[in-house]
């Protein structure tokens, strides 16, 4: 599968070696090349390409005509919404991922029929059970 | 009219002038405290600092029985997602928004925002206008894929020298006015002969402009004998 992956922080650089590890063609974009030099490791044989991906002209030298499927994981929630959306409605990618913190634009981007997540609430959730599992119940404050 | 304008930068400032100077009753949503305090300073209480993108901050603005919203933000992303959230949360139905890589202007009409202003685009126009180069030139583009368009007549032109009632207009098409070659507007007729330099000014479908180019640029086909 050709998956590009637009932002390359912890996530995205994580999820991009993850993927090519699995034997997917990856294409990661930044609008920093720092962040690959950061963040990826040596190893990591995908392309790498400077850009910002709600720009149709990078996502088309990323190779969005042909890709499989596409995940939007930047710090910023409106440029993952926008360039899922042009991915997923100009480029007709099968399989479009975008990570929103906002729950409540997340919400309303899942029913518009984009395939969502956020990290806000599964964090929260996380931390929650780790804080609880010590068997520190929250006290009953009277 | 209730407009509430979404981004406090040049654009959203002075539509908010203009738009309370014409007794219409202006809210502008700004991020950043210290362009808040400069409108302040000249509008007085128009002005709401917070991320007009978020829901909570649009609730607060009134965006629910705004009459109008208008995203100006200098970020398309921003844009794109202040419409969203004005129209599918709060069902704003006029929206406009501003679109500064004109490329973009494709993604906001698939999502059903098919009122958008480019600043890019109309300079880009405005060039076409003044260098001509080609034949023609879009001049506005209204709504549900409607364009306003210029065509000059060229010296090669297959309708040179003919009425119009005999150019085969594509479907939709009409010819709304032409300027002559001297700069003389007329009023278009049937009777009316067309000349080379002629600008003809016409209203059609996106999707019939080049068979209107063609139509009114196209050299005469070939005699056979």
């Amino acid at each position: 599968m050709h998956v590009i992956i637009m932002g390359c922080g912890r996530v995205g650089s994580e999820l991009a070696v993850q993927l090519e590890q699995a034997g997917h063609d990856v294409t990661i974009l930044d609008t920093n090349s720092y962040q690959f030099t950061r963040f990826l490791p040596e190893k990591f044989r995908g392309r790498k390409i400077v850009g910002n991906a709600i720009d149709q002209d990078v996502l088309r030298k990323a190779g969005i005509e042909h890709a499989d499927g596409f995940i939007a994981a930047t710090a910023g929630d409106n440029r993952n919404a926008m360039a899922s959306q042009i991915a997923q409605h100009i480029f007709g990618v099968p399989r479009v991922v975008c990570r929103i913190y906002d729950p409540i634009r997340e919400e309303m981007y899942r029913k518009l029929g984009l395939r969502t997540t956020s990290p806000t609430l599964v964090g929260a959730r996380l931390l929650r059970e780790a804080l609880e599992a010590d068997g520190a119940q929250p006290s009953a404050a009277s | 009219m209730y407009v509430v304008i979404i981004g406090g930068g040049k654009v959203g400032f002075y539509l908010a002038k203009e738009l309370a100077e014409s007794n219409h009753e202006v809210l502008v949503i700004e991020r950043n405290a210290a362009k808040v305090a400069e409108i302040e300073e000249v509008l007085g209480e128009l002005v709401m600092r917070g991320d007009g993108c978020e829901a909570a901050i649009q609730e607060q603005a009134g965006v629910r029985r705004a009459d109008l919203v208008l995203a100006v933000t200098g970020e398309d992303e921003d844009n794109l997602v202040a419409c969203q959230v004005a129209r599918h949360i709060f069902n704003v139905e006029r929206i406009v928004a501003r679109i500064n890589n004109p490329k973009n202007e494709l993604i906001f009409r698939k999502l059903g925002f098919e009122s958008t202003v480019s600043a890019t685009s109309a300079i880009m126009s405005h060039i076409e206008q003044e260098l001509p180069i080609h034949p023609l030139i879009s001049l506005l583009t209204l709504r549900r894929g409607f364009q306003v368009v210029e065509v000059r007549v060229p010296g090669e032109s297959g309708i040179i020298g003919r009425p119009l009632r005999d150019v085969l207009l594509p479907h939709q098409s009409i010819i709304w006015g032409i300027v002559d070659n001297e700069g003389n507007p007329k009023a278009p007729t049937p009777d009316t002969i067309l000349h080379a330099g002629d600008e003809v000014v016409a209203v059609t479908l996106q999707e019939s402009v080049e068979a209107l180019r063609s139509a009114l640029t196209a050299p005469p086909p070939e005699r056979s004998f």
